[in-house]
């Protein structure tokens, strides 16, 4: 046991006084308003997010985000070590989707260096994107629907469908969130006929989960109620703030990386891009569901293909890595939208300037125009429904 | 993980100071087959507590994922009583900290731990949490919430897996059944000279003022010979 404690001769003692957190405000046009601080500790706000909301009545006309509080110095920690080394930082970025940041982050180095990468390792590249693309959808349609309120059961359901994919990864790389698989020049292991064979069962059945969680969700009545209509976002805004993913397609606006890049063996995959029309809760989250039906498709495509070969290229140097100067950005389709590494190497073991485009901090940059007019509850399901992760959007 | 090895046999502890009734545990384990259960007000009231420790709802980063998934359909943290997680810290028994703790962030950490009702346990969940982990070199990041706060259980990993939380739950409940109602090794909730807040640390010119809590926290002196 550790000793106690007594308030002593410390300049700040006791916590402030209640209710400082909620204070009234004057506006000449609205008259009297409340302010209402939420977060950075509330159920609702997927991590240690604050939202600083002014109401009148129960009508947001204000909304302050703050950001910060899990401000993790990952770009500066990305110049102090060496390439390689920054590899498990970028698992931590986007901590459900460790895959994709790995990903995104080879591809830069690739860039930098000229690397080739083999064919095999392409193809694993995809599977393992594309699982972890299933892994955050489920996540997020089970964490939006717990901000509805339906507590519980969505959460529990794609939970249970994202162990089944963290299995996976853990047989794979050894671990189950931060899984530090790619290498510049391929990834770290070559996956087994055994785990392929597992993916191809865990895909087979995907779809059935998807249709069970759907006939529980999609056409329930007070989700609909909830979602549709609630948090709109216009093309126009969604393109001129810079928003990507499944927040800009769920506006109407056709734009894949998968499609508009074609990086790594895409191009060889059929799948359609899924499009929202009113760009409201409702298709946010739909757009999700029919994306992850894509991604069934793409798994079952690159499972078939998948050649033999090398995983790694076998004069890939990842150790005592010094790339020539210049400078590359490498950007991947993420599952929440365009994950992007920018790299500026002097010829040192380490980057000279190294920056990340988190997807979920541009997409949280237009909070404020969707809840415009919009009630608190609804707040919470439109942060719900940008679908961020504190640890990209502070890094 | 820090516990006494005393404590994960909470029934041996009898009142074995008063004369003529001093069960030994085979004694008490053959009265239990024939219906008779010994035990003393302090078990009960450990027992009790130990099995419903209620955590408070509060994510930090990564390993609030994990602790999610603990109290999810596979590892299900409602074996052991813990699933009823409070969004309100009145209502919550035990503050995890999962996750990266930043100088921002460190004193509201501090003022939910402050506004928690005693008894009330904190586990620090991950490296992170334990010392600041794989980010301690950072300049906005704080190296052990043990800094401020009397941390229980220590739970390493980055992440820890859910049955890593599950195991540090089961310490934590063991050392629960072990504390004592009175004496003088009593815990703080009994004892009438200590308070339950803790000071908040301000967010000073370079650093949070102060850098620790001298009463929870000493730099490790290293020993030198000479």
């Amino acid at each position: 046991m550790t000793s106690p404690a007594a308030p002593s001769s410390f300049p700040s003692g006791l916590p402030s006084s209640p209710g400082a957190h909620v204070r009234a405000v004057h506006d000449d046009f609205h008259g009297d308003l409340l302010e209402v601080s939420m977060g950075p500790h509330h159920p609702s706000t997927h991590g240690v997010f604050r939202m600083i909301v002014t109401l009148d009545g129960e009508r947001i006309v204000r909304l302050k985000p703050v950001f910060g509080y899990l401000h993790r110095n990952h770009e500066k920690l990305g110049e102090q070590t060496t390439y390689l080394a920054s590899m498990p930082y970028t698992d931590r970025l986007d901590y459900l989707n460790s895959m994709t940041n790995n990903w995104a982050y080879a591809i830069a180095v690739e860039k930098l260096a000229g690397q080739a990468v083999p064919e095999r390792a392409e193809y694993v590249r995809v599977i393992l994107a594309e699982l972890t693309r299933l892994l955050n959808h489920t996540c997020l349609a089970g964490f939006l629907l717990q901000d509805t309120g339906c507590s519980g059961t969505p959460l529990m359901y794609a939970f249970r469908e994202r162990e089944k994919i963290l299995d996976l990864f853990e047989s794979l790389s050894g671990s189950r969130m931060m899984c530090n698989f790619q290498r510049f020049g391929g990834c770290r292991l070559d996956p087994t006929p055994e785990w392929l064979a597992a993916v191809r069962q865990l895909v087979d059945g995907y779809g059935r989960f998807l249709d069970e969680f759907e006939a529980l969700i999609s056409g329930n009545e007070i989700v609909m109620a909830r979602t549709q209509g609630t948090g709109v976002l216009t093309p126009a805004l969604a393109i001129s703030a810079g928003v990507t993913g499944p927040m800009l397609r769920a506006t109407g606006v056709d734009y894949d990386l998968r499609k508009v890049d074609g990086y790594g063996v895409y191009p060889r995959f059929e799948f359609r891009v899924p499009l929202g029309a009113h760009g409201d809760t409702y298709d946010r989250y739909m757009i999700r569901i029919l994306e992850m039906r894509e991604s069934i498709q793409i798994l079952r495509q690159a499972l078939r293909d998948l050649p033999a070969g090398p995983i790694l290229d076998p004069k890939a140097k990842n150790r005592g890595f010094r790339p020539k100067p210049g400078e590359a950005y490498g950007r991947i389709e993420g599952p929440k939208g365009e994950i992007g590494f920018y790299l500026i190497s002097d010829g040192s073991p380490n980057p000279f300037r190294y920056r990340v485009r988190p997807p979920s901090f541009v997409n949280l940059t237009i909070l404020e125009d969707m809840c415009l007019g919009q009630t608190v509850a609804d707040a919470v399901i439109i942060l719900g429904s940008i679908d961020i992760v504190l640890g990209e959007v502070d890094r | 993980m820090s516990m006494s090895e005393s404590a994960s046999t909470p029934a041996t502890s009898g009142p074995a100071s008063q004369e003529g009734f001093s069960p030994t545990q085979q004694e008490r384990d053959e009265l239990r087959r024939h219906g008779i259960l010994l035990t003393s007000l302090e078990e009960l009231y450990n027992w009790g507590r130990s099995n419903s420790v209620w955590p408070l709802n509060f994510g930090l980063a990564c390993c609030a994922i994990e602790m999610i998934a603990a109290s999810m359909a596979r590892f299900d943290i409602a074996r052991f009583g813990s699933e009823v997680f409070r969004p309100s810290p009145r209502q919550a028994d035990l503050l995890i900290v999962s996750g990266t703790v930043t100088k921002k962030m460190a004193p509201q950490v501090i003022r939910l731990w402050n506004q928690m009702p005693e008894p009330k346990y904190c586990i620090a969940m991950g490296a992170c949490a334990i010392s600041g982990g794989p980010f301690k070199q950072g300049y906005n990041v704080l190296k052990g919430i043990d800094r401020y706060l009397p941390v229980d259980i220590y739970i390493p990993g980055c992440p820890p897996r859910p049955e890593a939380l599950l195991h540090g739950l089961m310490q934590l409940q063991a050392q629960i059944r072990g504390q004592k109602l009175t004496g003088p090794d009593r815990p703080r909730h009994l004892r009438a000279d200590t308070g339950c807040a803790y000071p908040v640390p301000e967010f000073g010119a370079h650093d949070l003022e102060p850098p620790a809590n001298p009463e929870v926290w000493q730099a490790p002196s290293l020993p030198r010979s000479g």
